[in-house]
């Protein structure tokens, strides 16, 4: 076991700063992709569909 | 769902079906799942190794952990690039639509990953180096692999004409392939702040051996992601893309 507390852990040594902001952003950066394409796909589902529902009532 | 439809040239090749976005949209639907828990697994497993098992750098304590990220980001951010200009490229040649669409898909998800290997080199230079920035020859050219990917994007979204997109971007992805061999080989060829290969770094066979497991697994976890990310970017332009067909709209109306 490296660690032998959860502020030791934290701590990282003397590189907490540094070692966190690497994971961190990692972190951030691909939790924000993940939620623009989920937000997307939403978006454009929904105005395709509304597009479809116009195309019918047009047609009828 | 729709029922699978096949020319009979996909007869006769019958993988080639999924060439087509229709038959592709819903295997890749079926698809993100799997990859979304490998990746899932594969990062508990590779952080867990990353904090847990690689025990303390002799030399550079513990912000030498910031390769078990760096290392696979940077992989990934040229991976992805070559992957990107091969889809450019079969796209361009046979004028396949939907390798097109996977080239697109892909980029955003490559220059993610190159900002990472540039903001954890910067974050892992500075404790070690003394700087968060140098303009060495590594990490100028991978600066410059962010600078395509951007230029793919914008050029692809500049263009109306999503034909005319994927000729022009395709021709740059092609052309910017030549900066990855340029990256990978920077550190034998010119005078670097940056160290050779990183799977060489060896002190001790057991930690580098370890080491080498941790960034093995990180890798494999961020190219699950990539996947699974992807096909779930790309089933929306496949929609967006093929919004006049009858499958589309079916498929829009089913739910929403």
């Amino acid at each position: 076991m490296n660690w032998e507390s959860f502020s030791d852990f934290i701590q990282m040594g003397k590189h907490g700063f540094y070692v966190w902001s690497s994971y961190g952003v990692t972190a951030l950066f691909l939790a924000i992709e993940i939620l623009l394409v989920r937000r997307k796909r939403q978006v454009v589902r929904k105005r395709l569909a509304r597009l479809a529902r116009l195309d019918t009532t047009l047609e009828k | 769902m729709s029922a699978e439809y096949a020319t009979s040239a996909e007869k006769s090749l019958p993988w080639l079906k999924f060439a087509n976005p229709r038959n592709f949209y819903p295997l890749a639907g079926k698809m993100i799942p799997w990859f979304t828990a490998l990746a899932i697994i594969f990062t508990l497993i590779g952080l867990y190794i990353s904090f847990f098992v690689a025990p303390t750098d002799y030399k550079q304590g513990e912000s030498y952990r910031i390769m078990f990220i760096h290392v696979p980001a940077a992989w990934m951010s040229m991976f992805i690039y070559i992957v990107m200009a091969c889809y450019a490229a079969i796209g361009l040649i046979w004028n396949i639509k939907l390798s097109d669409m996977m080239a697109g898909a892909l980029a955003p998800t490559g220059a993610i990953f190159t900002f990472l290997a540039l903001w954890t080199g910067a974050f892992w230079g500075r404790p070690t180096w003394g700087a968060y920035w140098v303009w060495d020859a590594r990490l100028t050219s991978e600066l410059i692999l962010l600078f395509l990917y951007l230029g793919f994007i914008s050029l692809r979204a500049a263009i109306d004409d999503p034909r005319r997109a994927a000729r022009a971007s395709g021709l740059l992805a092609l052309v910017g392939v030549i900066n990855v061999p340029i990256i990978y080989y920077s550190v034998k060829w010119w005078n670097t702040l940056h160290q050779g290969a990183s799977v060489s770094v060896t002190e001790s066979p057991k930690m580098a051996s370890i080491m080498l497991t941790a960034m093995a697994v990180m890798a494999f976890a961020f190219w699950m992601y990539t996947i699974a990310v992807v096909l779930a970017r790309v089933r929306t332009d496949i929609l967006e893309r093929e919004r006049e067909a009858v499958w589309v709209v079916e498929e829009v109306s089913r739910t929403a």
